[in-house]
């Protein structure tokens, strides 16, 4: 674990949950709540922000609910690094596979988190990974098979040492 | 507070792991585990003397070829923790290398091959 310099604002940070002990924490928090930092977000998302992004991407096309398994602890205490795992129900065959999986936390100052390209080689449509969250919020993951069928699934997280300013 | 003034940090080894089952059997399913060092810093954080932003340095494209073909890719964003870790499935195909490449913003690349042993 790296010491950082506190001359770097912590409540702008994404990943300041691992580098920041509680008392520190609570201390910058403190900072924060007079006022005296500034927050440098100029655009922070909203849900709204990621639902357009996800029409965007379906172009029109139905978005079908199911299919899609997020699994996420049910509570964050750090949300500098917050295990994820997504799971689709596909066939995987050369006829029946999902080629896209985009994954999005509809709170966080910059909604998209990944996408990961798969094919029939996978066996499984699954993946999992860890994600800075910064606040409370849902995790969507949106699938895509080679067919351009689209499936959704949503799954609310309680975070309650958010990075990103939260 | 305890203000401690460190200089431009300095950029730890890159170190990638990966993780595969030792004996995978033709035609199975097994999963990859893969991890790299990296600040995968975001950009949106100031430097409160200085008030400038820092700038975003992340590893935004993970590769995976194995068997004469890209069996992933994964596009990261700064959402993505520090040190990314990752996991996904593979069907067993030939016995041979499967090499991963990670690039980051400033154009770096780096590369970590395993032996995939088919028996």
């Amino acid at each position: 674990m790296q010491p950082k310099s506190d001359s770097v604002i912590f409540l702008s940070e994404m990943d300041g949950a691992p580098y920041v002990n509680r008392r520190s924490f609570l201390a910058l928090a403190g900072i924060g709540a007079l006022g005296i930092s500034a927050i440098p977000f100029t655009a922070q998302a909203t849900p709204q922000e990621t639902q357009s992004k996800i029409d965007s991407i379906a172009g029109g096309r139905p978005i079908n609910d199911g299919r899609v398994d997020i699994t996420l602890p049910e509570i964050a205490e750090n949300g500098g690094t917050v295990p994820v795992s997504v799971a689709v129900n596909s066939p995987m065959s050369e006829s029946d596979f999902v080629k896209t999986i985009h994954i999005f936390a509809d709170d966080n100052p910059l909604p998209d988190v990944a996408s990961y390209y798969f094919g029939p080689h996978n066996g499984k449509a699954a993946l999992s990974m860890r994600i800075r969250l910064g606040k409370t919020q849902k995790v969507i993951a949106l699938a895509e098979t080679n067919n351009g069928e689209l499936y959704i699934g949503r799954k609310e997280i309680k975070v309650t040492l958010g990075g990103c300013g939260g | 507070m305890r203000r401690i003034r460190i200089g431009t940090m300095a950029k730890v080894d890159i170190k990638p792991r990966i993780r595969v089952p030792k004996k995978i059997k033709s035609g199975e399913i097994f999963e990859v585990k893969t991890l790299i060092s990296h600040d995968m810093e975001t950009g949106l954080r100031v430097n409160k003397t200085t008030g400038a932003k820092i700038p975003r340095d992340i590893i935004n494209e993970m590769r995976v070829n194995y068997d004469g073909k890209e069996v992933l890719r994964a596009v990261w964003q700064p959402s993505v923790s520090a040190n990314p870790y990752t996991s996904f499935f593979v069907k067993a195909g030939k016995s041979g290398p499967m090499e991963f490449i990670w690039s980051d913003d400033n154009g770096n690349n780096y590369r970590k091959t395993v032996d995939i042993n088919i028996n």
